[in-house]
């Protein structure tokens, strides 16, 4: 039983790692930029919760949206300040990266010297009891983060594949060039993808938060870290895959942490990353290019 | 026309010559007390930081793939290096430079262990996977028994000593200049050309016979060394090493040299390596938001001058000697027939 029961804490944490990597393969799917900057949008959408909730003292039902809205438009904010420029002039893969790490450090930096370097302490912000299935006891961050993560996944399914701007957002993802010729504004599909990766970020924020209630300027780091070996995993690009890659990483990490050694599981997901570049470099579902977005 | 006749010759003399010059005057200074400990420290740290920085623009400038982990390969020297000195029980003296070896040895070892799965597949894994490799090291030399965890290692001896406060600079400055000239050479030789072909077309480089994986591997293992060896140095100049001083912001340090004195410039990664080594120890107050102006200014100078400052210009005293002459002996030209 003990088994099973990391395998459900390690897919509650997958659930996190699975909204982060979402944003990063539909951003590598769109203009084919590692955004290192994604794991940050992660740590401001925890300070903008702390700030708004524990310092300004407002309820919840403010901050959440507050804080989805406030990342969504700091994703936007950098794709247009940093990273347009060099897009629109077809700069050197390089420059991009630079660029994206640039910002990176930038956020973090900047949260640092506002809110200070100590980890700030957060309120549990989705109280319910543990969720109990016989002898069975589940706890409701678990249960919480996975039906938040698969709600969010629908959700981005319905928009990728129903909508106008989503099948815009496949066509640009498939020849950036072409889709302009057909009169679809490129900036604003690449705009608006940003947008929609860090309001999961956000998203992905608050399940954290709710989680592991504590949030520090250097966060992001190491969750956008693993976040990007789950989209490796499953397959950069591909949506389904970085959901499957995501959940996989959590289940990995849990039962490490549970079977191995507790301190050696970031070097266990980077050894994973390591044998899937050697193995199987397109992740699992990488095959499935025209999921790609 | 130029005024010297064989020019690369001539030119790598003429830098030779300067490069000993600055040698022995610093050396002089120091042996003589003029420049002080602490400075002679900032100098000896500036020449660790060229190494870093001319090896990273190897990998960043030459073949054109970012690192972020460079730091790690520095962590991996340094301790190598000091675990190696502080348990052989030779003589400092002699076991120093051995060290110094194995920690390039090292270090390269982990390069091919990380470089072989990143550099095989087009794209930017390398940066990702570096970075990576730059977290994980850190969080392994915390937990390892015999890096002594995150207290680190302290008591690393150092060959200065009050009465002879030189030699670490010595060793420094010639492992600087080595490296310099090595990579200089490289950029020209068979192996640099095809290094630069991968850069600007891999598709045309690889159908022209180049093995890509190969020539990028190698790139990326030199750096590696070099790394490793600057590590062991610094390990050996500042006595204590804890896992702290390898972290994600000192390897964003190095690449902010590279950077800013332009990717593929070799002289552009001295200069930069010299001033951003010296200018925040003269500006101590201003360390907080060190890091705050640095990713400004990667972001600008990407904006607006993607190849760094001086991009792949470099600076040549015997060039700009050469064209002195060639100015003065015209003038003289001119006088004559303006007199006759």
């Amino acid at each position: 039983m003990d088994f099973f029961n990391h395998i459900i804490n390690g897919l509650g944490l997958g659930s996190i790692y699975a909204l982060v990597a979402l944003g990063y393969t539909m951003v590598y799917g769109i203009v084919k930029l590692i955004n290192f900057a994604h794991g940050d949008i992660i740590m401001v959408g925890g300070y903008m919760v702390y700030l708004i909730m524990v310092k300004w003292g407002l309820p919840i039902w403010l901050a959440v949206p507050a804080s989805i809205v406030i990342c969504a438009f700091t994703g936007m904010l950098v794709e247009r300040v940093a990273y347009r420029r060099l897009l629109v002039h077809n700069a050197a893969r390089i420059s991009l990266l630079i660029t994206a790490m640039g910002v990176s450090i930038f956020l973090q930096n900047a949260f640092m010297l506002i809110f200070g370097t100590d980890p700030k302490s957060m309120p549990p912000l989705f109280q319910a009891e543990p969720f109990k299935l016989g002898s069975f006891e589940l706890a409701s961050t678990t249960v919480i983060n996975i039906v938040v993560s698969v709600i969010m996944m629908i959700g981005l399914n319905l928009l990728v594949n129903k909508t106008k701007i989503g099948k815009a957002m496949i066509a640009t993802s498939e020849d950036s060039s072409a889709a302009k010729l057909m009169g679809i504004n490129t900036n604003r599909v690449i705009s608006f993808t940003f947008a929609i990766g860090s309001a999961l970020a956000a998203v992905a924020a608050l399940l954290y938060c709710n989680t592991y209630p504590q949030i520090k300027p250097s966060m992001g780091n190491l969750l956008g870290l693993k976040a990007f070996v789950a989209a490796v995993f499953g397959g950069i690009g591909s949506i389904p895959g970085a959901m499957l890659g995501g959940y996989l990483l959590g289940v990995i990490e849990s039962l490490t942490k549970a079977y191995v050694s507790t301190t050696l599981t970031d070097a266990v997901v980077f050894g994973i990353l390591i044998i899937i570049l050697l193995v199987k470099p397109a992740g699992i579902l990488g095959k499935n290019r025209k999921e790609k977005v | 026309m130029g005024y010297l006749k064989k020019k690369t010759g001539v030119y790598y003399l003429i830098n030779a010559v300067l490069v000993f010059l600055l040698f022995f005057v610093l050396l002089n200074l120091i042996n003589n007390r003029i420049i002080n400990r602490t400075s002679t420290q900032i100098l000896t740290l500036i020449c660790i930081n060229i190494i870093l920085a001319v090896s990273l623009n190897l990998v960043t400038g030459v073949l054109g793939q970012l690192v972020l982990g460079h730091a790690g390969f520095m962590l991996v020297g340094a301790y190598t290096s000091a675990l190696f000195t502080m348990n052989i029980g030779l003589d400092l003296k002699i076991a120093f430079p051995i060290s110094l070896v194995l920690a390039g040895l090292m270090a390269a070892v982990f390069g091919v262990i990380i470089g072989i799965p990143a550099l095989r597949l087009k794209g930017d894994y390398l940066a990702i996977i570096t970075l990576g490799f730059g977290e994980i090291i850190r969080v392994i030399a915390n937990n390892l028994k015999i890096t002594n965890g995150a207290m680190g290692l302290s008591g690393i001896k150092s060959l200065s000593t009050t009465k002879n406060p030189s030699p670490m600079f010595i060793y420094a400055y010639a492992l600087a200049a080595l490296t310099v000239f090595l990579m200089f050479t490289f950029g020209r030789s068979r192996h640099g050309r095809a290094v630069i072909a991968i850069r600007e077309d891999e598709i045309a480089a690889e159908s022209m016979g180049i093995n890509t994986t190969y020539y990028k591997l190698f790139t990326f293992v030199l750096a590696a060394f070099f790394a490793g060896v600057a590590g062991g140095v610094f390990a050996h100049q500042i006595g204590v090493i804890d896992p702290s001083k390898f972290d994600f912001n000192r390897s964003v340090e190095i690449l902010i040299m590279v950077v800013l004195g332009g990717m593929g410039s070799i002289t552009g990664s001295v200069i930069s390596a010299t001033v951003l080594t010296w200018l925040p120890e003269q500006l101590r107050e201003f360390s907080k938001y060190r890091l705050l102006v640095y990713s400004i200014i990667l972001i600008l100078v990407m904006l607006f001058k993607p190849s760094g400052l001086l991009g792949r210009y470099e600076i040549s005293i015997p060039k700009f000697l050469d064209k002195l002459f060639a100015r003065i002996t015209k003038k003289t030209a001119k006088t004559k027939t303006g007199g006759a």
